[in-house]
């Protein structure tokens, strides 16, 4: 199965190996670095790479390569989902998952490996069993919505994320006052699925501490009110090396809660040199390496609409780019669930005391992208 | 070196310091610890002082920071030759840590092995470090343990013969009583991959495979891989082990060791056969991990074991219709002669036998379905990959969502997910047609993902769709990213040659394209447009033309090319413009790339041959250009064309034909996705996104054209449980195992027993049959009960070996010859027998549940087929037969029956129901029971009832468990039958009584999703296949509560509904009887007092005052059973007047066996005191409630 892993940051610097079978030198990775050169975003290299004589399976996350490597045949879903879990995990036990925080925790982390490997088959992936040896954090459960949307397409994924510290043997019930909105979903493996099959309730008994419940999908046959409505124009003069932008964004269907931590991020073309414009709100970056221009709204008022204009210097001699960008926006709105999904109740079975229970939801934008 | 040249050294090393600031940054770690910093300059003043002086001044020296900047570039030095400093440092640093690890203090041994480890970490070399840490191996700190072991596994190959001082402790660990010690024991040495210890290496798996602790066991498995990669040679050992642990029946084990199996040996398929259906009932419990290994491993096994289940469906398809919809409709016709073939060999097939799925590879796909939801990405593609293997077309639909769902993961995630989406998607478009959107592209989407949807929305493309799809496409073409237009235009073309409705549409928007700004949109347009012209060229001379003007301006090679050999082709279509294309092409030969002057000269040699009146001096020019041109191949093909169509006297018959060689009819190309026929590399594995061969890839077998024996999936327990479950005689074949086996095999599902007896290659919905049969006496079930004993047992196996006859067939039918005569036999001596006989000739299971609770007669036909033999000859029999007659009569109540019998039915009684098995049969059991039937006074007549019944079925209580209206006609109750339930003493019995008073028959009567209080469990009964409309049935099922009464939920199915019902026992239903002597009961009672003691005063209801009536409310109360009262009666405190008397009642609970005493002391006037002794205080509690409630009603 999996027989070496080599973390790398964003320079190419191998900066933690670990091998579960009989050592791999690091120079099985300059394979990897060929391909991470052609790529040129780190998004586009290919997840699976073929050497003459080893397998690279690799994972993108948080500017860093999680690469492993394997010498037999293996379902790369199994290298691709255990690596993520590895992140999630050093996520979970440091707050984030970078390469500072990797190297300043390097033995637990080594020891976490460990654990989580015997042989190259995973042994203890589960968050509570590892942090026997650990911390745990706090109480309070909350429902996560997300929200992806484009003029073309729009749905619904959520999770339930999970904190739960309670002690013994809890048995819990947790039932929705819709339940029939879900259109497809996943559980955590604590979640006794012929329950839901039947009764449309999620019983199960909860490991410690954090962890996602579950995560659904709502159909796109339901209508996705999308919160906020943009209106903009991106245009290229072909006299003058310039162009104009004009962003506003306004709230649309927001149940009267705010909406907050909004973004607009554009991927600019190539020929955009700089980018002079002015935000009513908010302040705008722009990245003449990268062409990205990321306008970091806030919160949304909605007697004032945010607003963001100017001009854009491009390069002369280059053809205008014949597409318009496409916007991507972030947002958040707390306290509302687009999907309208509703928590019922929260019933505890198994233990005698009485619990705390809480519930926040939140609705993020996931990839609502804005073609123009 | 001398003291000198060190010092020499010193001012280098400074110069040093400075230039490698930078470095600092990564030596951070280093530069925290006060012992490690120093750099070569200074180790040369130390060497010279003391120890202690030394750490003195090192703690100094590192606050100037600068020291550990030498220290860090050490190792890199070393490769590089440039480090005369490096090798120096090298030694003292590990000094250092050296003396850490010697001292007697954990926390510096602590840290010295942390720094240790995260050298390791970062790759650095630590080997030299072997001697000092492998002396640690045995520190009692377990936090430096861990880490020394983290060392050892890391280097234990390089130092192999140092690596040996540890084994000992791993040898000693071995043998800890705690179970996490010795796995980890077992877990480090077998990580050490050094030769030497393979005999102890293979010494610890075996004996770890056979350890209590599941964990361990699991470690072993997990061992086992590695043992074998160290010395292959093992393999035959291992595969014992790996043959043993398959066996386990942990959830913990089952992955693990599956994985061994896929490791070391999986051509052993024949291992599985007997872990068959455990692997697929475990399989939901099973860690994630260990799921996807399994799940893998049993599509392979399906394969070489079951039949393909679409055999019927592609004789239906090659009727016609049916073929377009799975089939993109151009896309198999090379395949058609074989498949056709193959087809034609398959119907003739099914002609013969007409498919029904086995009911374990039906097992398969149902307890792999649920975990479509799992969280884990490589869970849901195991069971996708499976059902897309394995399961009927009609249902492989399913797995669409869940796939869908994971391209919400990460995008490595949707990586793998759409190369097999773009696979599956070829076979089965319908299946992904309603999902289209979910393959639409963002722009954000990294390019390997955008490519791989254009593939999947292109599979996808029909006639009715394709409208939105080259809306779509539309849009992509706009993209920033070339290689994605580029891939979209090609999906365009595919688009195109697939569909022929819309292939005009698409040359349009490709012509149009032609006029794009984009070089590189134009000429991958000019390619795809080439090869669609190709289709019906005759139609477009126009576009021809068009792209004809376009080699003025396109000046990509491949497009320019294209463009050539388009015109070449077509020449006769634009007769005026080729000729001046060639001129112009002549003129910028010598400029041209590679590929653009072969078509040159193609171009040349075609028009040549048409029209050469024009061209025939621009061929020559061409040709002679090419004669001189730097490239051998096309000075080759110069030559070669000149001798071809010039004729002259030496090239022969070939010039005239070659007319026929340039321009004959080429077939238009198949524009086919990459991913056609890559199904036949298992979905989901490397091997499959490679499309090659990995190593270490197992083949998918192709479906078997016969079913192999299916009967190599029995296992014994399921011969066992039907015995136990339906007290049906044995089937001849199975000997029993031991009993130790037996019990453990209780804890099985029920799923065995009652798919034990379809286990023939028919089932599935045309199990009618059997099950038919049944309803037919179904109702006598409730006679039978009072029937004597061994006539019913006697009975029920003969109609046993009726459905047999009906199930296995042929397998059976030698067997059963033999018995006949024995039948016969028994049917001559009683004619009543024989009546009945046929009435009941084939009765069902369910009609025997009456009887199936009565763990006496059960244990008894257990054992004597324990004890009988194989074969069943007459004369066998008969001497058997004459063994049991001479045994001791087993019980006084048999004695009666039996005596009423004739000799003959004795014979019948021993055969099917011998002598008593004492092991299952608690004695004390049945004595008190019939002790109590005594007490109450039903002497034992001549028609007295069989001692499991003597718990009058009158006096039990029925509950309703599902009413008849919210049942729809089923309606269910329940009794507690208090009869041990024998698969497993420590469950009550609990008896259902089904009745079905709808209109329409009711299939598939059984138990799901069984929510449990923790600790509790359930044994579900079997399976009821059939209950007619208007008929009854009973069932039998056992549920531990764990001495509570918590109530034990669980659905109940038919098959098409499902019910949720609820069973919660009365307190008194919790306890079996026991027999104690008065002074028995006293001493324990004496030992029960205070907490455990409850006393209350009633009085009780007038109808209640005689003994009569107070044993009976009692025992109707609570499962109790009454002590005998010696003569004396100043027994229990307070003393009672010798008038009235004291009845005692034991009892003991069901799980934990504790001891429930119950003491009714009479006064008088109806007075009377109640005293209940019981270790459990609820229990207790509630039954003083209960009872008091009885006895004063």
């Amino acid at each position: 199965m999996i027989h070496s892993l080599f973390v790398i940051n964003h320079l190419g610097d191998i900066f933690l190996e670990k091998h579960w079978k009989s050592v791999i030198s690091r120079s099985v990775c300059d394979y990897f670095f060929e391909a991470r050169e052609k790529a040129v975003d780190p998004e586009n290299v290919p997840p699976v790479l073929q050497t003459p004589h080893h397998y690279l399976i690799s994972i993108y996350r948080g500017k860093l390569f999680f690469l492993s490597v394997i010498q037999t045949e293996v379902p790369p879903l199994f290298v691709i989902e255990f690596l993520h879990r590895v992140a999630d995990t050093f996520q979970d036990y440091f707050g984030e998952c970078s390469e500072s925080v990797i190297s300043d925790n390097v033995v637990i982390v080594y020891e976490l490996l460990e654990e989580m490997l015997d042989n190259g088959f995973p042994l203890a992936t589960e968050s509570n069993v590892l942090k026997e040896m650990i911390r745990p954090p706090n109480i309070l459960r909350s429902v996560v919505n997300t929200l992806t949307g484009t003029t073309v397409s729009a749905e619904i994924q959520g999770v339930i994320e999970a904190c739960v510290k309670l002690s013994g043997m809890p048995d819990l019930t947790m039932s929705f006052m819709n339940p029939r909105l879900l259109d497809d979903v996943s559980f955590h493996p604590c979640v006794r699925f012929r329950r839901w099959e039947s009764e449309r309730v999620l019983s199960f008994i909860p490991p410690d501490g954090n962890f996602t419940l579950m995560t659904y999908h709502i159909s796109s046959q339901n209508l996705v009110a999308i919160p906020v409505y943009v209106k903009q124009s991106i245009s290229f003069f072909e006299a003058g090396s310039c162009g104009r932008l004009d962003i506003t964004i306004g709230p649309k269907q927001t149940m009267g809660k705010t909406v907050e931590d909004l973004k607009v991020t554009v991927h600019m073309p190539k020929a955009v040199l700089n980018a002079n414009l002015t935000a009513s709100q908010g302040n705008y970056t722009y990245d003449f390496t990268t062409k990205l221009l990321v306008w970091d709204i806030g919160k949304l008022n909605p007697q004032k609409l945010p607003n963001l204009r100017g001009s854009l210097s491009m390069q002369t001699g280059v053809p205008n780019p014949e597409e318009n960008p496409s916007l991507n926006i972030d947002l958040k709105i707390q306290q509302l669930a687009i999907s309208g999904l509703k928590v019922s109740r929260l019933d505890m079975y198994g233990e005698t005391y009485k619990p705390f229970k809480g519930v926040k939801y939140v609705t993020k934008a996931g990839k609502f992208q804005v073609r123009t | 070196m001398t003291a000198m040249q060190k010092l020499l050294q010193l001012p280098v090393n400074a110069v040093n310091m400075v230039k490698t600031v930078q470095s600092q940054v990564q030596g951070q770690e280093e530069d925290k610890s006060p012992v490690l910093t120093p750099d070569s300059g200074q180790q040369a003043w130390y060497s010279a002082l003391q120890p202690d002086e030394l750490r003195h001044l090192r703690s100094g020296g590192t606050g100037g920071g600068g020291g550990g900047d030498q220290e860090e570039r050490a190792p890199l030095e070393e490769g590089g030759g440039g480090g005369g400093g490096g090798f120096q440092t090298q030694p003292l640093r590990h000094d250092d840590l050296k003396e850490m690890l010697d001292s007697n203090k954990d926390s510096l041994k602590l840290e010295a092995m942390k720094r240790i480890v995260a050298m390791i970490a970062r790759g650095k070399n630590a080997s030299d470090l072997f001697p000092a840490v492998v002396k640690n191996v045995a520190c009692k700190n377990i936090e430096v343990k861990k880490l020394v072991y983290v060392y050892l596994v890391r280097y234990a190959e390089e130092q192999q013969d140092l690596a040996l001082l540890s084994i000992s402790t791993f040898q000693r660990g071995l043998k800890d009583p705690n179970q996490l010690i010795r796995a980890s024991a077992l877990r480090v040495l077998s990580s050490i991959r050094v030769t030497i210890i393979v005999p102890i290496m293979m010494l610890a798996i075996k004996e770890a495979a056979s350890d209590m602790s599941p964990y361990v066991r699991k470690t072993a498995a997990h061992a086992i891989p590695k043992l074998y990669s160290l010395d292959p040679e093992q393999k035959d050992q291992l595969i014992e082990v790996i043959e043993k642990l398959l066996a386990d029946k942990t959830t913990l084990v089952a992955g693990s060791v599956v994985m061994a199996f896929e490791e070391v040996c999986p051509e052993r398929i024949d291992l599985i056969h007997k872990n068959y259906r455990k692997l697929c009932n475990l399989l939901i419990d099973v860690e994630e991990w260990g799921q996807v290994v399994i799940i893998n491993m049993l599509t392979r096994y399906a394969r070489t074991q079951f039949l393909n289940p679409n055999i019927n469906e592609s004789l239906l398809e090659e009727g016609g219709s049916g073929d377009k919809t799975f089939y993109g409709s151009d896309e198999d016709e090379d395949e058609d002669e074989e498949e056709k073939e193959k087809k034609a060999e398959a119907a003739a097939m099914a002609k013969r036998k007409p498919y029904v799925m086995d009911p374990d590879h039906r097992l398969l796909l149902r307890n792999t379905k649920p975990l479509l939801q799992s969280r884990n990405a490589a869970v849901v593609m195991a069971v996708a990959q499976l059902y897309f293997h394995l399961a009927p077309k009609a249902e492989v639909g399913v797995i669409a969502k869940a796939l869908v769902r994971l391209l919400r993961s990460h995008s490595e995630v949707q990586y793998v997910v759409l190369q097999n989406v773009a696979t599956m998607s070829i076979k089965r478009r319908g299946m992904f047609e309603p999902y289209l959107k979910s393959f639409y592209i963002r722009s954000t989407d990294p390019t390997q993902i955008k490519v791989l949807k254009l593939e999947v929305l292109t599979n996808l493309a029909n006639e009715t769709n394709i409208s939105t799809i080259l809306r779509e496409f539309q849009t992509y073409i706009k993209s920033m990213d070339k290689d994605f237009v580029a891939a979209t235009i090609q999906a365009i073309g595919r688009c195109a040659t697939n569909i022929s409705e819309v292939r005009d549409t698409c040359l349009n928007g490709l012509v149009q394209l032609l006029s794009n700004r984009d070089e590189l949109v134009v000429a991958e347009s000019v390619v795809v447009i080439k090869k669609l012209l190709q289709m019906q060229p005759e139609k477009h001379s126009d576009i021809i033309k068009h792209m004809a003007k376009l080699t003025d301006n396109i000046q990509v090679p491949m497009a320019r090319a294209s463009i050539l050999w388009l015109i070449g082709e077509y020449c006769e279509h634009v007769p005026k413009i080729a000729p001046d294309v060639l001129r112009k092409m002549a003129k910028s030969f010598t400029n041209e790339e590679d590929i653009v002057k072969l078509q040159i000269i193609n171009l040349a040699a075609k028009l040549y041959l048409t029209n050469s009146k024009q061209t025939k001096l621009l061929t020559q020019y061409v040709l002679n250009l090419a004669k001189y041109d730097q490239n051998y191949d096309i000075r080759d093909r110069a030559r070669f064309i000149r001798q071809l169509i010039v004729p002259t006297e030496k090239s022969g018959a070939l010039s005239k034909y070659a007319k026929k060689l340039f321009l004959a009819l080429k077939p238009a190309p198949v524009l086919e996705s990459p991913f056609k026929d890559r199904d036949h590399f298992q979905l989901g594995s490397l091997s499959h996104l490679l499309n090659a061969k990995a190593g270490g890839y197992q083949e998918l077998p192709d479906w078997p054209e016969a079913a192999p024996d299916p009967s190599v999936r029995n296992v014994e327990v399921f011969t066992l449980l039907e015995r136990v479950t339906t007290l049906t005689s044995v089937p001849e074949w199975t000997k029993c195992s031991s009993r130790e086996k037996r019990k453990e095999k209780k804890v099985e599902k029920p799923f065995y027993t009652d798919s034990e007896g379809e286990s023939g290659p028919t089932e599935s919905a045309d199990s009618e049959s059997d099950s038919a049969s049944g309803s037919e006496s179904s109702s006598g079930s409730e006679e039978s009960g009072s029937g004597s004993e061994s006539e019913e047992s006697k009975e029920a196996s003969e109609s046993e070996e009726e459905e047999e006859e009906e199930e296995e067939e042929q397998k059976k039918k030698k067997k059963k010859d033999l018995k006949k005569p024995v039948q016969e036999s028994e049917s001559e001596q009683s004619s009543e027998e024989e009546e009945r006989k046929h009435q009941r000739k084939s009765k069902p299971r369910k009609s025997e549940s009456e009887s199936e609770s009565d763990e006496d007669e059960e244990s008894e036909s257990e054992s004597s087929q324990s004890e009988s033999e194989d074969s069943e000859s007459e004369a066998e029999v008969k001497k058997k037969k004459k063994t049991a007659e001479s045994k001791p009569p087993p019980k006084p109540l048999k004695k009666e029956s039996k005596k009423e019998k004739k000799e003959m039915s004795l014979l019948d009684l021993d055969d099917f129901e011998p002598a008593p098995s004492p092991q299952v049969t608690p004695v004390n059991t049945f004595l008190s029971n019939s002790l109590v039937t005594d007490l109450e006074g039903l002497s034992l007549s001549d028609s007295v009832l069989s001692p499991a019944t003597i718990a009058p079925s009158s006096a039990l209580k029925s509950y309703e468990l599902l009413h008849r209206i919210t049942g729809e006609g089923l309606s269910v109750e329940y009794c507690f039958s208090r009869q041990p339930f024998s698969p497993d003493a420590n469950m009550v019995a609990v008896q259902m009584q089904f009745t079905n008073s709808a209109s329409s028959d009711t299939k598939n009567l059984h138990i799901e999703d069984v929510k449990l209080q923790s600790g509790m469990r359930v044994k579900e009964f079997p399976e009821i296949e059939l209950l007619p409309a208007g008929e009854t049935a009973t069932a039998v099922m056992g549920i531990d509560f764990c001495d509570s009464t918590q109530a034990a939920n669980f659905q109940l199915c038919t098959h098409t509904r499902k019910f949720f019902v609820s069973i919660q026992p009365p307190v008194g239903e919790l306890m079996r009887p026991v027999f104690l002597t008065e002074n028995e009961f006293k001493k324990e009672q004496g030992q029960l007092m205070g907490m455990n003691e409850i006393t209350e005063k009633l009085t009780l209801d007038v109808k209640c005052r005689n003994e009569h009536a107070i044993v009976q409310r009692v025992t109707t109360a609570a499962n109790l059973s009454r002590v005998p009262c010696g003569s004396d009666k100043e027994c229990s405190p307070p003393v009672p007047p010798p008038d009235y008397p004291v009845h005692r009642f034991a009892g003991r609970t069901v799980t934990s066996g504790s001891l429930v005493l119950v003491t009714v002391a009479t006064k008088e006037e109806g007075a009377a005191q109640l005293t209940v002794n019981c270790e459990k205080m609820v229990i207790g509690t509630m039954l003083v409630k209960d009872i008091l409630q009885a006895l004063t009603q």
